[in-house]
């Protein structure tokens, strides 16, 4: 197999290259942050009376939110505030086969690149 | 043994100019649990929020299971294929550039991230400490970032040096407060009892200990970073394998203390949101002393793991550039200081952008989902080499036991750890994958071109089998 001989990149390619992973990075990853779309799916599930045990609070309990600077008003919506795991299955589906199709994207273009290299590698011995 | 390293460096006045062979098993402990230790004094216990205190405990556990089956194929991998980059090198010389590009990602990310994460809880706990109207954590967190990218620029045995230090003081203060409070007896300081009652300890049942998996990870997260030094490390096949099983067998004992503290001191609700559970057990306590050791202690395990982590990073990165699937100008090592500089230079930006807007736990599931990607790929990655290399082809560093069972059993629980993931954080597993693919696309079919194919395989090895 003749031995690959890449083309050398200009200064402006490189510079284009490393704005196109800048880019990359900041749309997909900060873009959703800034734009308030990640984080924790949380709700407050809210209580009309706000006292230690309706918030489900024992004694002992109430006394360490009282140390920690709590009242049962200011710690309701600590302690309301929570995860609903409800499967949403059509996502679900979709976020596995989009998991699984990268990882089956990955590997396989990896082995075609892989055989270029060990072709390249042993055959020039 | 066959051991081959990787001879690097950048041209200087003619003279071939590489990374320096100063670190000892010692700095390797240090970099995996000066990394690693943070996840002691915050992150994990958002799992007890997104399971109870009880899922907490179990995902310690069977997570730690988890890092245990990555120390051991890593080390085996690792001690074989030495070179900087760590787990960047072994995807090229077992996979393919594709997956050796992506694992350098996920790497950058994991890193970069965690940093972002333990300059957001440095500062945060800086603000809650002054108790100042007004006073905002970015001064801090920029502060950290800079300072640090500095002190990695001016050397790493000078770095990993100062994380010996404060590492050890880190882990220090835990141990003293799990002595302090009597463990051994329940009611006088601490009561697990009233905290994690058989109504609360798993408010949402089997879904939330499943759920807490995601957080779980942060116990650990980053230790398989003591491969980013093999290029810097004067006996590799000895000291990676050694400090790494040294360091998880620290961070277990750490992470059963630090569970056994808070989970006695305070109500899961509230252990589940705050930034320091490991100080606010300090204050707890009634103790001045511990609440300062506490605070100081985890001040510095931040700084320990974000010092860390700017090593890592840059060093994945620097590879990258030396391959050409980046531009070759991160290839650079400092003629001074013999560090690459311009990928600390270049990566220190988007950790301050990523700082400045991030709340901690999306910061922390960022570096996860990088991790998760990663220990995916290395649960395939050992299976390929063994097939590739049988035993007794090649000379291996270390053989890890019980082949092919840790491979599997850290593919499941990856696999339970995305769907963790799924459970109230699907929004950020979407936008990560997203990125990963494009950036796959974009490297596969353009990028590529620039890469010298033969060169990407610098071990002694004969041919691959299959191929």
């Amino acid at each position: 197999m003749s031995r690959y001989t890449p083309p050398e990149q200009s200064k402006a390619g490189q510079v284009f290259d490393i704005a196109v992973v800048v880019v990359a990075i900041f749309v997909a990853l900060w873009l959703p942050l800034k734009l308030g779309l990640a984080g924790a799916a949380k709700s407050i599930d809210a209580l009309d009376a706000k006292t230690w045990e309706a918030l489900g609070q024992n004694p002992t309990m109430a006394s360490i939110w009282e140390k920690l600077g709590y009242t049962p008003e200011t710690a309701h919506d600590v302690i309301q505030n929570r995860f609903h795991y409800i499967i949403d299955w059509p996502t679900l589906i979709i976020m596995a086969v989009v998991l699984i199709g990268y990882f089956v994207f990955l590997f396989r273009a990896s082995d075609r690149e892989y055989r270029d290299v060990i072709n390249e590698k042993f055959d020039d011995k | 043994m066959t051991v081959a390293v990787e001879s690097t460096g950048t041209a200087v006045n003619g003279d071939r100019v590489s990374l320096l062979r100063v670190l000892g098993p010692a700095h390797v402990w240090a970099l995996g649990v000066g990394i690693v230790l943070v996840g002691e004094f915050t992150g994990w216990n958002f799992s007890a929020d997104k399971g109870g205190t009880l899922a907490a405990l179990i995902v310690c556990w069977v997570v730690g299971l988890l890092y245990t089956s990555v120390a051991m194929i890593d080390s085996e991998v690792t001690s074989t294929v030495a070179a900087a980059g760590g787990q960047y090198a072994q995807a090229k010389h077992i996979v393919g550039p594709l997956m050796a590009f992506n694992v350098a990602l996920f790497l950058v990310f994991a890193y970069t991230m965690l940093e972002v994460s333990d300059a957001i809880l440095l500062g945060d706990t800086i603000v809650a400490k002054a108790g100042v109207d007004g006073l905002t954590h970015n001064s801090f967190i920029a502060a950290t970032i800079v300072v640090l990218a500095w002190l990695n620029y001016r050397g790493v045995l000078m770095t990993l040096n100062v994380n010996f230090v404060i590492t050890a003081i880190a882990y220090v203060s835990i141990v003293i407060l799990f002595f302090s409070v009597s463990p051994w007896t329940q009611g006088a300081v601490l009561k697990l009892n009233e905290l994690v009652t058989p109504g609360n300890a798993l408010p949402y049942g089997w879904i939330g200990v499943i759920a807490a998996f995601q957080f779980g990870i942060w116990y650990y997260l980053g230790i398989e970073g003591t491969t980013q030094a093999a290029e810097e490390v004067r006996s590799p096949a000895r000291s990676l394998p050694y400090g790494t099983m040294a360091g998880m067998i620290t961070l277990l004992i750490a992470a059963a203390m630090t569970w056994y503290v808070c989970a006695s001191l305070m109500p899961w609700e509230y252990l589940g949101i705050t930034p320091y559970p490991l100080w606010d057990a300090g204050k707890l306590t009634g103790s001045p002393l511990l609440e300062n050791l506490l605070f100081i202690a985890t001040l510095l395990a931040a700084i320990a793991s974000a010092n860390g982590c700017i090593n890592d990073a840059a060093r994945a990165w620097f590879s990258l550039g030396r391959d050409r699937y980046l531009p070759s100008w991160f290839s650079a090592v400092h003629p001074k200081y013999r560090t690459p500089y311009r990928s600390i230079l270049f990566l220190l930006p988007i950790a301050l952008a990523f700082a400045f807007i991030a709340d901690l736990n999306q910061a922390i599931t960022f570096s996860i989902l990088s991790g998760v990607l990663q220990y995916t790929f290395m649960s395939i990655n050992i299976m390929m080499f063994r097939k590739k290399w049988p035993l007794g082809t090649i000379r291996r560093g270390y053989t890890h036991p019980f082949h092919p069972l840790p491979a599997i059993v850290l593919f499941c629980l990856c696999v339970v750890t995305f769907f963790a993931i799924f459970l109230g954080f699907g929004s950020q597993l979407s936008a990560m994958v997203a990125f990963y693919f494009l950036i796959s696309v974009w490297f596969h079919f353009y990028r590529y071109k620039f890469v010298r194919r033969g060169d990407q395989f610098t071990m002694p090895w004969p041919k691959p089998q299959g191929y």
